[in-house]
């Protein structure tokens, strides 16, 4: 009886350290970081011992190395003599081309197919629906040898290749478009496209302020294209057009010049970016419907046009719900474009199985593979989880 | 960290590394009762499946008499087929035991890759094979400047063709694959002029085409492939089966000993032949490697000679009639020599 007095009371009671619950916690933690401890160093040891019995070499040295072989793209100077370090870098850029190109692409296509599912119009909502249903329950790798193998293969060669407008080609060796060379005076265009992002800043500023004030709506988006489209091309044309385009053109076994689109990247390219445009596309439409009735109401009782309550009540509420799943796409997609081995595009896993196999340096090259993928997954989510909070809900 | 994610990983591959990395692989071979030999994915005449479903082949073979000189059994081989950048691994994860693999013998596969060569099997060379139906006026690998060149990755082919364009100062557009199929399929398509890889290979792979008369191998051969069967570095005693394996298979084809006449050779007067079949009196000829005296006739009884061997896969008498070439005994001006057996 007594004892239950003093539980009962407000200092507890004194048990034997054992029972300290406090104690308990802190020891048994402090056993659980011991044991990984061990068994880390227990791996470490064990693998260190293995490789030197196996005679196999160890160490990141070899990134020095020359790699001895060609990469077929790559958006660096990159030759045969160079490092596989420098390989590795190629196999990386083209990873994160292949995901920022395809994330581009899906969220767009992803928008558009979403709202379009809620269209009121029967046919494009069902269109919208059948793309969905049928991307989305096709595993990706599937996906892009559709592309591959059953759209850009079946092309015809370089002889017989399918002319396109504006001087370009397309047959199975990619598509061959003109390119622009830009002349020493070109330096003018990045700076008025610069002027003109500037400028549409200042104006926009100005419009809600004078909103604000007035209540007088300025036609912001009509305005602020034409400054941007207009002040660029006004410049090229007062600078005396500095650039020329060099024309695709056919040689012995295939079209030279130009600027070339791989098969390779542009079936991954396609594949990644319609295959996750259709996740997309329903995470916006959950999104959408996740806004209340009630908001666009009372929105258009307010006298708003169908138009400006989706874009200022509706979108707005949206994205809050649309964001976070939207990150996980964009990991998923960038992890997704290690499927390039399937179709030879030069990617960092691809890059890094042939290294792991001209060195033999397995454990190396997996570590690096994981590292980056760890490291663009943590970009990427860093990047989303501060649009995030920029969009989230202000709370006053 | 580095050292960290080493070790993290270097668990997940080198677990198996424990029991593989011991120098035991003969008691190991003989306790699981087969030989795990690592062959091609399928490349017809070397290691591929035959209509039966069973695996045939001149590395195929290889494995089988590696089996019938351990166990007196050329079916005592568990075939693990595998592709040009995993072989590496699986020998070293002791996956395999042995790999019979078109793999070419070069320092640093020797020297960084914890393997040892155990002999030249097929001295090989790298060419390039076009389609002319669509290229008539090439005849020469000089004039593949600007070529779209089909490749598969993690091969010594794709060193020696930067090497060989470099050299000549000549430009092409590597389209690389993983897997054999893969870059098969990608220049029967056409997504390359050429496909390069070593002769054997590419006669081979014609022969797989849907019209094998549309294609041509250049006459050029840029590079010196000589293949071989590897095994662990590290196990001299098996290192020593596999290596006399092939020099047995060899001495016997040099000797005139084959699976006809292998009985009335038992039988032999000749001292070389008794040597080398076990007929000595107390023969030794097993015991230094931890073999039957008899293993040399298991070998020639399951599979033949070198010749036999050569001739039933790839030879005269198979559809890709390779001519014996460097591949010739060195008694009829070729490269292939046996050390001594006694």
């Amino acid at each position: 009886m007594a004892s239950q007095t003093q539980v009962s009371g407000a200092e507890p009671a004194r048990a034997s350290w054992i029972n300290d619950p406090k104690f308990r916690g802190i020891f048994f933690q402090l056993v659980v970081a011991a044991a990984i401890i061990a068994f880390v160093w227990w791996i470490v040891g064990n693998t260190t011992e293995n490789l030197r019995r196996a005679n196999i070499a160890s160490g990141f040295g070899f990134l020095n190395g020359r790699s001895g072989f060609d990469l077929s793209q790559s958006l660096i100077a990159y030759s045969s003599n160079s490092t596989f370090g420098r390989a590795l870098v190629v196999g990386l850029l083209n990873t994160m081309l292949v995901a920022v190109t395809g994330i581009i692409t899906a969220t767009i296509v992803g928008f558009i197919v979403g709202i379009g599912r809620l269209s009121k119009n029967w046919l494009i909502a069902r269109i919208c629906t059948v793309y969905v249903e049928v991307f989305r329950n096709i595993p990706p790798l599937l996906v892009i040898f559709f592309w591959y193998l059953g759209v850009l293969s079946v092309l015809p060669g370089p002889r017989d290749s399918v002319d396109l407008p504006l001087g370009s080609y397309l047959n199975n060796r990619g598509l061959f478009l003109p390119r622009v060379i830009w002349d020493q005076a070109a330096w003018v265009i990045p700076v008025s496209i610069a002027a003109a992002i500037i400028a549409i800043v200042a104006i926009g500023i100005w419009a809600r302020r004078r909103q604000a004030a007035t209540g007088r709506i300025f036609p912001m988006f009509r305005v602020g294209l034409a400054i941007f489209i207009g002040l660029p091309v006004i410049t090229y044309f007062l600078a005396g057009s500095p650039a020329t385009v060099e024309l695709p053109e056919l040689s012995t076994f295939n079209i030279r010049g130009g600027w070339t689109i791989r098969p390779e990247f542009l079936s991954l390219y396609l594949a990644l970016s319609f295959y996750t445009a259709s996740f997309i596309a329903e995470i916006v439409r959950a999104g959408v419907l996740g806004v209340s009735k009630g908001q666009s109401e009372a929105a258009y009782s307010l006298g708003l046009s169908p138009r400006r309550t989706l874009r200022l009540v509706v979108v707005p509420q949206a994205l809050r719900i649309i964001i976070p799943p939207l990150t996980s796409q964009y990991l998923n997609l960038t992890k997704n474009s290690s499927l390039a081995i399937a179709v030879g595009y030069a990617d960092l896993v691809a890059i890094g199985q042939t290294t792991m196999n001209q060195t033999g340096q397995a454990i190396e090259v997996v570590a690096i593979w994981m590292v980056v993928y760890l490291g663009l997954s943590l970009l990427t989510s860093g990047f989303m989880n501060w649009y995030n909070a920029k969009m989230a809900l202000v709370e006053r | 960290m580095n050292k960290l994610l080493v070790g993290i990983l270097g668990g997940a591959v080198m677990a198996l590394g424990v029991s593989a990395a011991s120098a035991q692989t003969l008691n190991d071979v003989k306790s699981a009762g087969s030989v795990k030999c690592g062959v091609h994915t399928g490349l017809a005449g070397f290691a591929a499946p035959n209509d039966a479903g069973e695996w045939a082949g001149f590395d195929a073979d290889f494995c089988r008499a590696v089996a019938a000189a351990v166990f007196g059994d050329g079916e005592a081989v568990t075939f693990v087929p595998t592709n040009a950048t995993e072989r590496f691994t699986a020998l070293q994860s002791g996956e395999i035991d042995l790999l019979s693999r078109n793999t070419t013998w070069t320092l640093s596969r020797d020297t960084t890759l914890g393997l040892t060569f155990a002999g030249v099997n097929y001295y090989d060379g790298q060419g390039f094979m076009i389609n002319s139906t669509a290229l008539p006026d090439i005849n020469s690998a000089l004039q593949l400047s600007g070529a779209a060149v089909c490749v598969q990755s993690g091969t010594t082919t794709e060193l020696n063709l930067a090497d060989y364009f470099a050299a000549n100062n000549m430009e092409y557009n590597p389209v690389v694959f993983q897997g054999f199929e893969e870059t098969n399929a990608a220049y029967e398509a056409g997504r390359c002029d050429a496909y390069t890889t070593d002769a054997s290979g590419l006669y081979a792979l014609r022969l797989t085409l849907a019209n094998p008369d549309e294609h041509v191998v250049l006459p050029e051969i840029i590079s010196k492939e000589p293949l071989g069967p590897a095994v662990r570095q590290g196990d001299d005693q098996w290192f020593n089966v596999v290596k006399w394996s092939l020099y047995a298979m060899i001495q016997a084809e040099e000797l005139g000993v084959t699976q006809d006449n292998l009985e009335e050779m038992l039988n032999s007067e000749n001292p070389e032949i008794r040597r080398i079949l076990g007929q000595e009196d107390d023969s030794t000829i097993g015991e230094g490697l931890g073999l039957e005296n008899d293993w040399v006739v298991n070998i020639i009884r399951e599979v033949g000679n070198y010749g036999e061997v050569f001739d039933r896969n790839i030879g005269a008498g198979s559809p890709l009639a390779i001519a014996r070439g460097l591949n010739a005994l060195w008694t009829d001006g070729g490269l292939q020599y046996a050390m001594p057996i006694r």
